[in-house]
């Protein structure tokens, strides 16, 4: 199954590759921030965990562990793996 | 208010960045690298020096500069804050750049994690297009070891064309071959021969165009491609840095603005939006880090991050996340207050032994009694309470502080917290400010340049006092000890007494939230900031060197500024206890004159001056407030918590009065240091007023509160 969701939206354990980065016009700099995070088209991606609010989740970008809210990571689409 | 995050930045960009050079013939080593890869690690191990270390993102914040011999040459080191790239945002990120950039370091030293290699080559490719002047360090290899991860230096150094250094900062033998690339890579001026990123056709066409203008207008004084390409995607926050480093803004040139004109016309032509070039340009830098990567490292595990995530689960689960919090807390404070009862006394033994002998000495040199009762009743006395009382806490909780800060589990708080700060429309990070705000506030108040956004950074700054920095917290520890658990060493009541503690904590956490709930819908209005906050992996603290560093960087530091302080507020204690006017001494006066007022509160007088005239450091609050006791008659010596308290009760202390104590002791003005550290980096009156009103509203209201519900309902 290949499917289109956004970054938010991936549950731990999941894996999948970046499609895109289109933030809001009023959140531009965190296109930016996460381009330097190394997350640029076709990364690949993991959700390695939540915290214990269920948000900000983990994902695992390029060997680092990196906490995103999901504000943020809302705006970052991602296909899934079967 | 217009605090937005593009208005960040300027303001603290220029936390001076001047190299102190011991001669003009002296080479400037810039240590740069991502967040948390060990640069101050290394900086700490090539200049001897002992900058504050640990295993969290952003630890580092200002400039340190060590110095370093080679062969007879000396080398000055600066540790820069670390940076994920050069094309900054934050303001320590602008630090960073520009220091690399037009700071012109005779060479730089790219400190790299080795467990997670591929995003530190980001910035190592953005920083060779800059200079050629690079060594590449790959540190923490035992950690990579560890993990089954290899790395093939011979390859990395020449796929990058620098070289590639691996380390293990940690232990001090393996930088000697570091030592040795520096003085190379400084003294042959062909020594190294960077590789420079293809950017896609469109742009090389576009930098074609530009460079040679630029190289014509800068002469060679710095790197014209790299230039180019910055002028195309040109950033507001550079143009400063251009004009000051050129003495003119090249951009406005009017050879280099038709070549600009020019490029970024084919650029558009070539269906390159202007706006994405940015995007462009680093994508195909992380394109291009991915691809090094993956022909020099070697993960020979696939589930090399295991043991992490399985900590992870457990220090973030939804279940056991804040439990384990609140134990870890509870855990430290009880070690620390159990562990502190036995030296404490045994120091003010010796200590007030010391004294007597000091006594009869002056007695026996005839030495006039002024100058005897300034001294020793004075000076001295002040000096023994406040090692004999601040001391053995100190001296157990930093070491059992920076177990924790090494271990990496700080970000999981700040991680854990994310959420309720984001209620508060603030930042997840200020809970690693919290943190250092247990250490320091003045300390806490600096970190909080790890925010990205100014508003929340402010916000961090005011509330940071609501946390007890080490000066305050054996006050606490002290009337806990006395009037809320029985006075024998039993288990019970130490872990009581730990209780109670961390739940006053948590009341000075809770109220952190409220605070700035309502700044941020107040004062500082706005909406919540991104957040993106590294987990880093968690390392095994070496606990040899953190007893050591952290009992003599810290716990020492912190006790001879104490002294500094406390030493001469004795001897104004004294003079003022001394002093009479109509019959009464100036003490008298000073504390009757607070009495009424202090009385509402539910403390006296005394307890009140005591936190005034501590204003200077919080940890001679208890000594003042002991000493101001005995210079009104009984003069006993401390010998034990009871008896301290059997003094206290014949003042006038009951129950009630120490809880009000204790409550004031969170909540009051910040101590002198903090308030002008907050004046420094806020540059603003009003932070500065708000972070001394706040807590002092609070704590007086709360103290009234407390009180009176006392009389009231007891």
């Amino acid at each position: 199954m290949n499917g289109i969701k956004s970054l938010c939206d991936m549950t731990p354990g999941e894996h999948a590759r970046i499609c895109c980065i289109c933030p809001d016009a009023d959140n531009k700099h965190i296109k930016r921030r996460m381009l330097d995070l190394g997350m640029i088209n076709d990364t690949e991606i993991e959700c390695v965990g939540k915290s214990p609010g269920g948000d900000p989740k983990a994902f695992l970008i390029r060997g680092a562990v990196i906490a995103l809210r999901s504000e943020d990571s809302s705006a970052v689409f991602i296909r899934t793996k079967s | 208010m217009g605090l937005t995050h593009s208005s960040t930045g300027k303001e603290i960009s220029d936390i001076g960045l001047t190299v102190k050079k011991q001669s003009p013939q002296d080479m400037c080593i810039a240590i740069a690298g991502n967040p948390n890869v060990g640069k101050s690690t290394v900086f700490n191990a090539l200049t001897g020096m002992n900058q504050h270390t640990g295993n969290w993102p952003g630890k580092t914040v200002t400039n340190a500069q060590g110095y370093l011999l080679i062969d007879g040459e000396t080398y000055v080191l600066v540790d820069i804050p670390g940076t994920y790239s050069l094309l900054a945002h934050s303001p320590e990120e602008e630090v960073a750049r520009n220091f690399i950039c037009f700071g012109e370091p005779d060479a730089v030293i790219l400190v790299c994690d080795a467990t997670c290699l591929e995003r530190n080559l980001n910035l190592v490719l953005q920083t060779i297009e800059i200079t050629s002047k690079v060594i590449v360090c790959v540190n923490l290899m035992d950690e990579a070891a560890k993990k089954h991860i290899k790395i093939n230096c011979k390859k990395l150094s020449s796929e990058l064309g620098v070289p590639v250094v691996p380390t293990v900062a940690r232990k001090k033998k393996s930088l000697e071959a570091l030592k040795k690339t520096i003085a190379y890579v400084t003294h042959n001026e062909n020594g190294t021969k960077p590789v420079q990123t293809k950017y896609c056709p469109e742009i090389e066409k576009a930098i074609e165009i530009l460079q040679p203008c630029v190289e014509k207008k800068t002469s060679g004084r710095i790197n014209s491609r790299w230039l180019s390409l910055r002028l195309l995607d040109f950033d507001e926050s550079m143009r400063d840095e251009i004009v000051s480093f050129f003495g003119e803004d090249i951009s406005q040139d009017e050879e280099i603005k038709q070549a600009m004109e020019k490029a970024l016309s084919l650029l558009s032509d070539g269906g390159k939006d202007k706006d994405d070039l940015c995007g462009l340009i680093i994508s195909t830098l992380v394109g291009e880090s991915a691809k090094i990567a993956q022909k020099s490292v070697i993960y020979e595990k696939k589930d090399y991050d295991k043991t992490d995530r399985k900590l992870d689960r457990l220090f973030t689960g939804r279940l056991s996340a804040y439990p384990i919090m609140f134990l870890l807390l509870l855990f430290i404070f009880w070690l620390t207050i159990n562990g502190a009862n036995y030296p404490s006394s045994l120091l003010s033994e010796f200590l007030f032994y010391i004294q007597d002998k000091l006594l009869l000495l002056f007695d026996y040199l005839n030495a006039p009694k002024w100058l005897s009762g300034a001294l020793i009743l004075g000076a001295y006395r002040m000096l023994a309470w406040v090692v004999s009382v601040m001391l053995p806490p100190m001296a157990i909780f930093f070491p059992l502080f920076t177990l924790l800060e090494d271990s990496g589990y700080l970000p999981r708080v700040a991680y854990n917290l994310d959420k309720p700060f984001k209620k508060c429309k603030t930042c997840g990070k200020q809970a690693l400010t919290m943190c250092m705000g247990f250490g320091c506030n003045a300390a806490g108040v600096v970190g909080c340049r790890i925010i990205d956004s100014k508003r929340e950074r402010i916000i961090a700054m005011i509330t940071n006092s609501f946390v007890p920095c080490n000066g305050r917290f054996p006050i606490l520890i002290a009337v806990i000890g006395m009037f809320f658990v029985g006075s024998s060493a039993k288990i019970f009541s130490s872990i009581s007494a730990a209780f109670i503690l961390t739940l006053l904590i948590i009341s000075g956490i809770l109220l952190t939230f409220l605070i700035s709930r309502i700044l941020s819908s107040t004062v500082f209005a706005g909406v919540p900031s991104s957040f993106t906050l590294e987990l880093p992996p968690y390392r095994r603290p070496q606990i040899g060197k953190v007893l050591v560093r952290s009992i003599f960087d810290r716990t020492l530091f912190v006790l001879g500024r104490a002294a500094a302080v406390s030493a001469p507020a004795g001897v104004i204690i004294w003079i003022l206890a001394n002093t009479e006017v109509n019959d009464v001494t100036l003490l008298s006066h000073f504390s009757g004159f607070l009495d009424p007022f202090a009385k509402i509160m539910g403390l006296d007088g005394i307890i009140l001056m005591a936190f005034i005239l501590g204003f200077p450091a919080s940890e001679t609050v208890i000594p003042i407030m002991l000493m101001a006791y005995m210079s009104q008659g009984m003069l006993i010596e401390y010998e034990s918590l009871a008896e301290l308290k059997n003094m206290l009760v014949s003042n006038g202390w009951t129950i009630s009065t120490a809880l009000c104590t204790m409550i004031f002791t969170m909540f009051h003005w910040p101590c002198s240091t903090t308030v002008l550290t907050i004046k420094k980096e806020s540059k603003s009156f009003l932070v500065t007023a708000l972070s001394v009103l706040i807590p002092t509203v609070t704590g007086i209201v709360l103290c009234i509160a407390v009180n009176a519900a006392f009389r009231i309902f007891l």
